[in-house]
Order: C-alpha cells, then sequence, then structure tokens
C-alpha cells in the first residue's frame, strides 16, 4: 500500500516535470477551447439540430476525449515503452514490487491527471464562456471513467505491442493525429465529408466523444447506449490484452 | 537452518538460439561468503546470476536461494534479496532522495536512506537528478538501492565497472561491512584483481561452463605458477658474451652479476636475462629477499626491481587458454602484474 502511494506520488512529480507531456495533455485542449470559444462564441448554433447548445458546450465534451486520447496514445506507451527501454522497469521487477501495483499506480495518476484537465476545461468555460451542462455530474464523470480506462488499457497494449519507445512514439502518433482528427474529438464530425464521416465510425475516440456528448447534452439512452457499449468492449479487451501482453523487458 | 547454504544453483541451463549461454553450471554459497563468478565478457556470469535472482527463467535445472522457489516464492524472496543489475536504470526525471524513499517503500522493512547515501559518499547528491550524477555516483546509488532493504543476500553483478580506483576501492569496503554485518554477497565481475581481493571463493566461468572454483588463493597456489623477480642491471658489468662454463661459476669480481650465484639460491628455479634484464623465476616467500640479499651482498647496482606474483589471472589464463588480451576485455589493463 505504501508502495502504491509512493510510486503515485513519484509518478505524478515525474509527470510535472515533462514539461511537453504536460503542455499537450492539459494546456492544448484548453488553448483550443479558448482559441475557438473566442472565434465562434457559445451562443447556440444552428449545426447543434436547433438546439440550446453553442460551440463550447459542444466542444468541451469533445476536448474530453481529446485530453484522453492524448494520455492513452501518447504519453502511456511512450512512458511506459522508454522506462522498459532504459531498464527501469526491469529494476522494479527485482523488488517486490506486483506488476498490478505499478499499473494501477500509473493509471490512477494517469486518470488524476485527465480529470484535472477536465476540471481545468470545465472551470475555463464557465468562467469564460459561460459553458452550459444539461445531463447530469455524476454520469459525465461515470462516463469519462469508462472512456479514460477503456483508452488507458489500450494505450498499455500499444505499450506492449511496440518493441522499442521510438516505435510506441511512432505507432501512437499514427493513431492519435487521424484519430483527433476524424473522430469529433478535435473539430465537429458534421464538418468533415460524408466519406470520412463514415470512417469515423472505425475509431474508437469517435465513441468516447459521442457518449460525453450525449452525456453532457443529457441525452437519453438511446443515443449513450451504442457509444457506452462500445467502450466497455474495448476496455474488456484492453483489459485482458494489456495484462496479458505486459512486460517488464 | 543456518548450515543451509544461501543459494543453491544446480545443473543451469539456459539457450538463445543455438548460444548454450549457461551450460550446465552447479554451485552453491554459503552464509555469510563473498562469492565471485570470474570471467570474460559473454562467459554467462550475468545470465547465471539472473536465473539465480529469479529475473530469468533457465531452461533447465534448479534454483534454491534462501530456501526459496525464485519464480514460486518470487515476492518472499525479493523482500530478503538485494540486486544490483548490469543493465537497469531509474525513471527519467527523478531525484536521488526520491529514488531511494521509492525504492524502500516497497519492502516491508527498509534500511535508513540517508545513512546509506552518505555511505556511499552520495549524501550530497539527494536533490540532485538521477540523470545528471557521473557514472561512478550512478553505480553507487544502485548499489544503494540493493542494500535499502537489508537483504540477507546481496547480487551485485559487474559493480565496480565504470568506477575510478578510488570508487572500487569505496565499494569493496563496503562490500566487506557488508559481510561483516551478516550479508551474504554473490558478485560477478571481469575484474581478475577485484575477485582475488575481495572474494572468499571464486568460480571462474567460461563459455557457459564453471571451469574453477575454490578460494583465490588456493586456485594460485593450485596453479603451482613461478613467480617472478625482475630486475635491470648495468649492462657494461653484466656482459653476456660467450663464457666457458667453468668461468661462469667462478666467483666474481665485487660489483658483477653472477647468475649461478641466484640460481642455486632457495626457491630459485631458474634465472634468465636478456640484455640489462634480469628475470628470476622461482616459488616460495623468501624468493625476493634472497635475491636482494644475493645482490646486495656482491654489491652488484640494480634498479627497477619488481616482483610478479601469480594471480587469479594467471589461473584464468591457464584454464582457458585465452592468451589475447581482447578475451579478457578490459580486465588486462587493471590485473596487470601485483608490484610490491
Amino acid at each position: 500500500m505504501r508502495g502504491l502511494k509512493n510510486l503515485m506520488w513519484v509518478q505524478f512529480i515525474l509527470y510535472l516535470r515533462e514539461p511537453a507531456a504536460f503542455f499537450f495533455t492539459l494546456a492544448f485542449p484548453l488553448l483550443c477551447l479558448l482559441l475557438f470559444g473566442a472565434i465562434y462564441g457559445n451562443e447556440p448554433a444552428p449545426a447543434f439540430w436547433g438546439r440550446p447548445i453553442g460551440t463550447v458546450d459542444a466542444s468541451v465534451p469533445a476536448y474530453i476525449g481529446l485530453i484522453i486520447g492524448t494520455i492513452a496514445l501518447m504519453n502511456i506507451p511512450i512512458e511506459t515503452a522508454a522506462n522498459r527501454d532504459s531498464g527501469a522497469l526491469r529494476r522494479f521487477r527485482a523488488t517486490p514490487l506486483r506488476p498490478i501495483t505499478y499499473l494501477v499506480a500509473s493509471i490512477a495518476v494517469y486518470f488524476l491527471l485527465a480529470l484535472l484537465g477536465v476540471a481545468l476545461l470545465v472551470v475555463v468555460g464557465k468562467l469564460v464562456f459561460n459553458l452550459k451542462m444539461a445531463g447530469s455530474w455524476p454520469a459525465v464523470l461515470a462516463g469519462f471513467a469508462l472512456s479514460a480506462l477503456a483508452f488507458f488499457a489500450s494505450g498499455y497494449v500499444l505499450a506492449s505491442v511496440a518493441r522499442t519507445a521510438r516505435m510506441a512514439q511512432t505507432l501512437g502518433m499514427l493513431i492519435f493525429f487521424p484519430m483527433i482528427f476524424l473522430s469529433g474529438a478535435g473539430m465537429p464530425v458534421q464538418m468533415l465529408p460524408p466519406g470520412l464521416q463514415e470512417f469515423s465510425k472505425l475509431l474508437p475516440l469517435s465513441y468516447v466523444v459521442k457518449l460525453m456528448q450525449g452525456l453532457w447534452f443529457g441525452d437519453g439512452l438511446a443515443v449513450i447506449a451504442m457509444p457506452a457499449a462500445v467502450l466497455c468492449g474495448l476496455l474488456a479487451v484492453g483489459v485482458v490484452l494489456s495484462a496479458r501482453l505486459f512486460r517488464w523487458e | 537452518m543456518h548450515d543451509e547454504p544461501v543459494v543453491v544453483a544446480d545443473g543451469l541451463r539456459k539457450r538463445y538460439g543455438d548460444l548454450a549461454a549457461v551450460d550446465g553450471i552447479s554451485f552453491q554459497v554459503e552464509r555469510g561468503e563473498i562469492f565471485g563468478m570470474v570471467g570474460p565478457n559473454g562467459a554467462g556470469k550475468t545470465t547465471t546470476v539472473e536465473c539465480v535472482e529469479g529475473l530469468r527463467r533457465p531452461d533447465e535445472g534448479r534454483v534454491v536461494v534462501l530456501g526459496l522457489d525464485p519464480w514460486r516464492d518470487a515476492r518472499a524472496l525479493r523482500e530478503r534479496m538485494g540486486v544490483q543489475l548490469q543493465t537497469a536504470s531509474l525513471p527519467q526525471r527523478i531525484k536521488v532522495g526520491e529514488a531511494l524513499d521509492l525504492f524502500a517503500s516497497f519492502y516491508r522493512q527498509a534500511a535508513d536512506g540517508n545513512a546509506l547515501l552518505e555511505r556511499l559518499g552520495l549524501g550530497d547528491t539527494r536533490s540532485a537528478y538521477v540523470s545528471q550524477l557521473s557514472g561512478g555516483q550512478r553505480q553507487r546509488l544502485f548499489v544503494a538501492l540493493a542494500l535499502i532493504n537489508q537483504p540477507e543476500v546481496v547480487f551485485l553483478d559487474e559493480l565496480t565497472t565504470g568506477l575510478d580506483p578510488q570508487g572500487r576501492h569505496a565499494i569493496w569496503d563496503l562490500v566487506r561491512e557488508m559481510r561483516a554485518e551478516g550479508a551474504t554477497v554473490v558478485l560477478t565481475t571481469h575484474f581478475m584483481d577485484e575477485a582475488e581481493r575481495l572474494c572468499d571463493r571464486v568460480a571462474i566461468v567460461d563459455h557457459g561452463r564453471i571451469i574453477a572454483l575454490d578460494a583465490p588463493a588456493t586456485l594460485v597456489r593450485r596453479l603451482g605458477a613461478e613467480a617472478r623477480v625482475v630486475f635491470e642491471v648495468d649492462g657494461v658489468l653484466a656482459d653476456t658474451s660467450p663464457a666457458p662454463a667453468p668461468s661462469r661459476l667462478s666467483p666474481a669480481r665485487a660489483g658483477q652479476l653472477n647468475l649461478a650465484s641466484l640460481g642455486v639460491l632457495d626457491g630459485v628455479l631458474r634465472v634468465e636475462r636478456a640484455g640489462e634484464r634480469v628475470v628470476v623465476y622461482g616459488q616460495g616467500d623468501g624468493l625476493v629477499s634472497a635475491v636482494v640479499h644475493a645482490l646486495e651482498t656482491d654489491g652488484v647496482r640494480y634498479w627497477n626491481l619488481r616482483t610478479e606474483q601469480p594471480n587469479l589471472e594467471d589461473v584464468f589464463l591457464a584454464l582457458t587458454g585465452h592468451s589475447d588480451a581482447a578475451a579478457l576485455g578490459t580486465a588486462v589493463t587493471v590485473a596487470g602484474p601485483v608490484v610490491h
């Protein structure tokens, strides 16, 4: 237990010492929000089916997907593979530390970071753009937790599949960038040509955006059931695969 | 319980493709012993030790450490053993003190991290980033991590590689202190002098096998190798021009070297000379003083006198037939003749 707490604390500190990771995870979505919020404002827009939803109201749940995607596809694979390449994980392995403790500590820290990112978005959105949330906070939180865990588990699968840290980085970016632009996390799917909108349905991150927006707008089961089911499936596959594939060296 | 060996390795084998990295290694380490595995890089020392630590699974063979199976009882064993790996590192951007506290938190009981850092000369690096440490400081930090749980048995793999002479001596002292405090130490090194000075027993490993295992002094003695006394004399007086045998036996003029009088000294096996350089081969502790005494008595002027004792490196070379320096890696430059 002390090991878990210490590991979490150290990983949190180490994360804060990496300015690039810190910037992309926490600051970048915030900058996007400020930039597009300044351009489009947050008045109810016709693009949102005539509902009283502004650009910022729709962007914040999408940016939650952006935060989750950044951590899962960039931070987790690169950091994990780098620690494996350098022999840091190997050194951990020679102690009584359990693999599961290491994973739980890491995932908990990434989860808290993601939560921090979400909190920043919400606070700034409220203060600057009068952000509105029509759903229930517990439901939004539950959807966020499901999305984050499903994606983080996949991130560890990616880390294990990649032979080296360099490969993890390439692989992560290869998945991350198309996913950000085509899933609705970076920009609304409605802005994409119809062909790409179809393609977007193949990207897991689309379902995070759908789920988060559905919960945010207070939509019913009809809207959220499908994305939630997809993410539950991803979570199950991710947990099984990451546990089976995880390696210390 | 105390009579039980701390480490039992029995018939270990580990193959990587076509290469038999460990090819049937068996040994035991007794409690309170400093046990060394020496041999060239690639001999199979690290693979053997990592099989014993439970970090690699041997293809064949049995390992028992502190009465535990390193695979089945991994966590119980890791609680009680300390490990310094040849290839290991720490997370990026971590500080020395943080690393030590972190590792301490993995164990049920831990040593005083600050005291450990002080003892290893790292007291003022506590708030430094690990990445800023010098090679020697890093090495010592990893030794500190190996000791943080006050282990009963410590495995140190290539513990002084990359250290300067001072650093090596500091680590040697620490290893001896650990033993004095009751720990058992298993180390690997490719420095023959290190093994000879530090270890109670050494296993000489070559091509995945143990080719000799005993106390260093016993191995050296068993080799029956000659000690050498080497010195230089004035070239004019010590003329090597052919002379009839009887004249050689005749008493030398004062100040002139008489090879024959050296040859009959106790323990001297033979005498060779090449120009100004004279080499007296022999055995026994009194060799040097006998030679020096003879030279002084004859009034011979000599200089650069030194002795070359047979050492573990001679044993290794004799056993392996690796006469080329490359086979020993850097060992040759460090483990040169022991000059008294």
